[in-house]
């Protein structure tokens, strides 16, 4: 419990000036990081002993620090978001780490995530799944009263469970496949499991996946590799029922 | 001679709102089409608004500096949002919740927007349970609620706790359809840098494409702002890391007036500072008052036991147990308004009886309410708290009690605005936490998520209609204009300013000494003395930045160092019109404690008679001091009671 220093940790990270560029493995040295600190910490601590030595600065993506915006998207030590289970990169702490060790950072790795720059990869297309069909077809004005709509304690309680995806793409850099089906299973449950959503879920579900498969995202083989790796716990049994929800979809064609 | 006009209407309180609506003008729809908005922000107010303006028929382009919009940092909002629902038949409703607002607010608000905000408030509910935001539920099916500090009704709607996450979803999707539809364009990872004036109205931004480092112009008829607020000029705060003023601050340099810069909020229940490793503090959702109880030793030597790590808390009997917000403040208890807690916390630690090896934290602890309702009970409503909490601390707070300590969270002040939304410059909008409309001195809990929600969904797509109205025939604006090429080369010209200076130390070198100047003498509580040093101080360290900063990297590249560089930049001029608008208040409101003005007791002390206004800072011009303009603020359905929560 009580924070100690690590001495000197050893950090092999992938390194890529842009997309266009080809990348390669540098290592570096840090020393002194407390075991209390998390891991992006240890990065920020990393940088600026690399901006004073003059060597460019690691980029990497994070925003929150608190293992909300899915900003944050590291590949570390072979396993999406860490040596950790149910948390996010930003939420991994040093104390998991043993002095003198050597860590390995790459990016997420998948066709349809291209590398911008060193760990920093486009997710665009998890927007544009999501533009697809991702929603419930309301304006602003013209609805009923909450209360209007009844929503079961359990179904509602299902219905965030899915709706808790943080939309990070560990799920796919976890997935030999590169498959977004975890993420499209969430989003699809969150929404079917709800009345107001079930009016459009067959449509919603055939939407999201002819666009998954147009993006270069790989098929679903059912390995349950996301579901380890997913910060949020999404239940892999979200994409049996999107798959319900697909089938019922292409027989109603 | 200012321009501060607010637009209030006539008539009586509850009435403002609907007549202003039916006098205000209305574009038609085939006029709509023509018109060009863009909204720069994509959090509540953000999305909220370019989704419902683009359903009404406006082209809206939309910005952001994450890599998708359902990143803006309401995401992390976790308690919930209020709305006067009275579902519970608790005696809520509109008044009692702009009434709570205003008192919450430390009489520093105006009546008329809160009103307004009050009286939209059931909307929002209606529209997020449509689109589909798992709110909580009873088991017969309707919406739950949970109670809040600083009120005695219960009326907070949650999505466990993760609410922010779930409306900004919401909004998110609402746009996503629209991005569909080819209504919202989407501008991710672009920064805006500038706001570009023609004629005295908004007319476009520049903008940084952050992976190419392109420079854009982007043209429109109207401007909204919706960058979110300041918090992270104290470096430390429980803001996102990308977080930032810099948008608002531009606007400021055009003309759109500052309203309030000094009140930033204090959020008392914050997991505290470890070491000088950290980058960010972490919120620990205001919701665990309600079934947590807030402690520190009554004795001394215990305290010191802590600190030195030789007992942990469970050794302490309940008799040797400080409940200092139980004692001070029976009728409110744990859940007193932020500010209160704070100072209280403060308090006891400074007087020697902070629990952590630093002295400074307080415990807030779940052994009672789970000894009364169950650990099942206490799991479903915080589970995902108390797992996050246990993820950083390593303590399990089922078994020991959380160690807490205030943290900066919010900015009340922000960008000036009219009742329409509207900033000094026409056309530019500002909405959601980067203006400073309702919360006065200091917001309640769950309020700024109704209150993005608000402005985005049903109040700016009204008023923004008034002045676009006028607009029908004004034709695309044209990006070649000079205006836009002298703004161009402005934001150019710093941009390559930083990156020569190529001086020995980083951006966050110089973050965290504004940071620690700023929570020193522009913290909690303040004082001229101090004031008038971190003045002194913030001016002689945005010299040393100008000259010795050093910004790697390549400038048409993703280069997030060069991004800070400008929001840091920018952060000291923040700072400083903080500590003048602190050093102007000589009273004490909200979050804004001047240690001048306190009672024997050592509660804030307001001063109605000669501070009864919003300050609203106009620029001046670079290194002039900034003009200091005055709305009186008006109250005709309240009365100025000093705040008592005992
Ligand atoms: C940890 C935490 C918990 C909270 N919990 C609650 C709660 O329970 N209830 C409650 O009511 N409130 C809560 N709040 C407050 C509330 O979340 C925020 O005040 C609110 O979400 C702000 O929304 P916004 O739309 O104004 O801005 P934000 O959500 O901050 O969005 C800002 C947007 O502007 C963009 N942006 C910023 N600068 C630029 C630029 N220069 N160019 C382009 N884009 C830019 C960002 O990309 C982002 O999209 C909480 C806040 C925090 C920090
Ligand atoms: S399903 Fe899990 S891993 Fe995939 S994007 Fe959502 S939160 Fe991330
Ligand atoms: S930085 Fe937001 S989830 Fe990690």
């Amino acid at each position: 419990m009580a924070d100690k220093i690590l001495k000197k940790l050893n950090i092999k990270v992938w390194r890529q000036n842009r997309a266009s560029e080809k990348g390669k493995f540098e290592t570096y040295t840090i020393e002194n990081i407390s075991t209390g600190s998390s891991f992006l910490e240890m990065l920020d601590i990393l940088n600026n002993d690399l901006i004073e030595k003059g060597i460019d600065p690691i980029a990497f993506d994070h925003d929150c620090r608190e293992g909300i915006c899915g900003t944050c998207s590291l590949y570390i030590n072979g396993r999406p978001h860490g040596p950790d289970t149910e948390i996010t990169t930003c939420q991994l702490h040093m104390r998991k780490f043993k002095e003198g060790e050597t860590i390995v950072i790459e990016p997420w790795r998948a066709k349809a995530f291209p590398v911008v720059k060193d760990l920093v990869v486009n997710r665009t297309a998890f927007d544009k799944i999501l533009q697809a069909g991702g929603f419930i077809s309301v304006n602003t004005g013209g609805v009923p009263d909450g209360n209007a709509i009844p929503v079961g304690y359990d179904d509602a309680e299902e219905a965030m469970d899915a709706a808790a995806c943080i939309g990070c793409g560990a799920c796919v850099a976890a997935c030999k496949n590169s498959s977004a089906m975890l993420f499209v299973a969430a989003k699809v449950s969150h929404l079917a499991k709800l009345p107001q959503g079930k009016v459009e879920a067959k449509r919603r579900a055939r939407n999201m996946i002819a666009k998954m498969d147009e993006l270069g995202f790989g098929g679903c083989t059912n390995t349950g590799a996301c579901e380890v790796e997913c910060p949020k716990s999404i239940s892999i049994s979200n994409i049996s029922r999107l798959n319900r929800e697909y089938l019922v979809a292409r027989f109603s064609e | 001679m200012s321009n501060l006009n607010s637009k209030i209407p006539e008539g009586p309180l509850a009435e403002k709102w609907s007549r202003h609506k039916s006098a205000i003008k209305v574009v038609s729809p085939a006029n709509k089409r023509k018109l060009e908005v863009i909204v720069v922000g994509t959090g509540l107010g953000g999305a909220s608004a370019a989704a419902s303006l683009a359903e009404l028929g406006y082209n809206v382009k939309a910005f952001c500096y994450q890599d998708s919009p359902r990143r803006a940092h309401s995401i992390a909002a976790q308690g919930g949002i209020n709305a006067a629902k009275n579902y519970q038949n608790d005696n809520d409703s509109v008044f009692r919740l702009f009434y709570d607002t205003i008192k919450g607010g430390d009489y520093r608000a105006r009546e008329a927007n809160v009103y307004r905000l009050a009286e939209v408030s059931p909307n929002i509910i209606d529209q997020c349970v449509a689109q589909g935001v798992p709110f909580g539920r009873e088991y017969g099916g309707t919406l739950a609620n949970r109670s809040f500090g600083g009120v005695l009704v219960s009326r907070t709607f949650y999505a466990r706790g993760q609410t922010g996450q779930q409306l900004l979803i919401g909004a998110y999707q609402a746009m996503n359809r629209q991005i569909a539809k080819g209504a919202v364009e989407i501008y991710s990872r672009h920064e805006m840098l500038d706001v570009v004036i023609i004629d005295g109205k908004a007319r476009g931004i520049i903008a940084r494409d952050l992976i190419t480092g392109e420079i854009k112009r982007f043209g429109a008829h109207a401007v909204v702002v919706a960058t979110g607020g300041y918090g992270n000029v104290f470096f430390l705060s429980t803001n996102a890391m990308g977080s930032n003023g810099s948008a608002a601050w531009q606007c400021y340099k055009k003309g759109a007036f500052m309203a309030n810069p000094c009140y930033v909020q204090i959020h008392p229940t914050c997991i505290p500072v470890h070491g000088d490793q950290q980058s960010k503090l972490t919120l620990m959702s205001e919701s665990l008052r309600n079934d947590g109880r807030v402690w520190v030793p009554k004795k001394k030597e215990d305290a010191e036991k802590l600190q030195r790590g030789e007992i942990k808390a469970n050794d302490i009997p309940d008799e040797d147990r400080d409940f200092y917000l139980e004692r001070r403040y029976p009728s409110y208890g744990n859940l007193v308004p932020r500010d209160v807690a704070s100072r209280a916390a403060k308090e006891r630690c400074d007087a020697g009886y902070g629990v952590n090896s630093e002295g400074k934290a307080v415990f807030l602890d779940f052994k009672y309410s789970i000894e009364r309702l169950g650990k099942d009970v206490i799991e479903a409503r915080y589970g995902n708290l108390f797992q996050m909490y246990e993820k950083i601390t390593d303590v399990d707070p089922y078994k020991e009690p959380m160690m807490i300590y205030p943290a900066i969270h919010y900015s009340m002040g922000g960008t000036w605005v009219d009742y329409n939304l509207m900033t000094t410059v026409k056309g530019l909008y500002s909405i959601g936490e980067a203006n400073f409309s309702d919360h006065g001195a200091n917001r309640l809990g769950a309020s700024a998520l109704m209150q993005g929600l608000a402005d985005g969904y049903f109040i700016l797509p009204y008023t923004i209609g008034d002045y676009l109205a006028d607009e029908i025939m004004t034709p695309k604006t044209d990006t070649s204009a000079p205006e836009f090429k002298e703004a161009e080369k402005s934001v150019k010209e710093r941009i390559e300013k930083l990156y020569n200076i190529k001086g020995s130390k980083t951006v966050d070198y110089f973050h965290k000494k504004l940071g620690q100047i700023m929570w020193d003498h522009v913290g909690m509580s303040r004082n001229a003395e101090g004031l008038k040093e971190a003045i002194k101080m913030i001016r002689k360290l945005r010299e040393d930045f100008w000259k010795d900063v050093k910004v790697p990297g390549e400038m048409d590249n993703l280069n997030p160092e060069l991004e800070k560089a400008g929001r840091v930049a920018d952060f000291f001029d923040i700072g400083e019109l903080m500590a003048m608008d602190a050093l102007d208040r000589n009273e004490s409101c909200g979050g804004h404690f001047r240690e001048e003005s306190a009672t024997d007791e050592g509660e804030a002390k307001r001063n109605d008679e000669k501070f009864t206004y919003v300050s609203c800072w106009e620029y001046q011009g670079e290194g002039k001091e900034p003009k200091l303009n005055k709305e009186e603020l008006v109250f005709e359905n309240v009365k100025l009671t000093q705040r008592s929560y005992k």
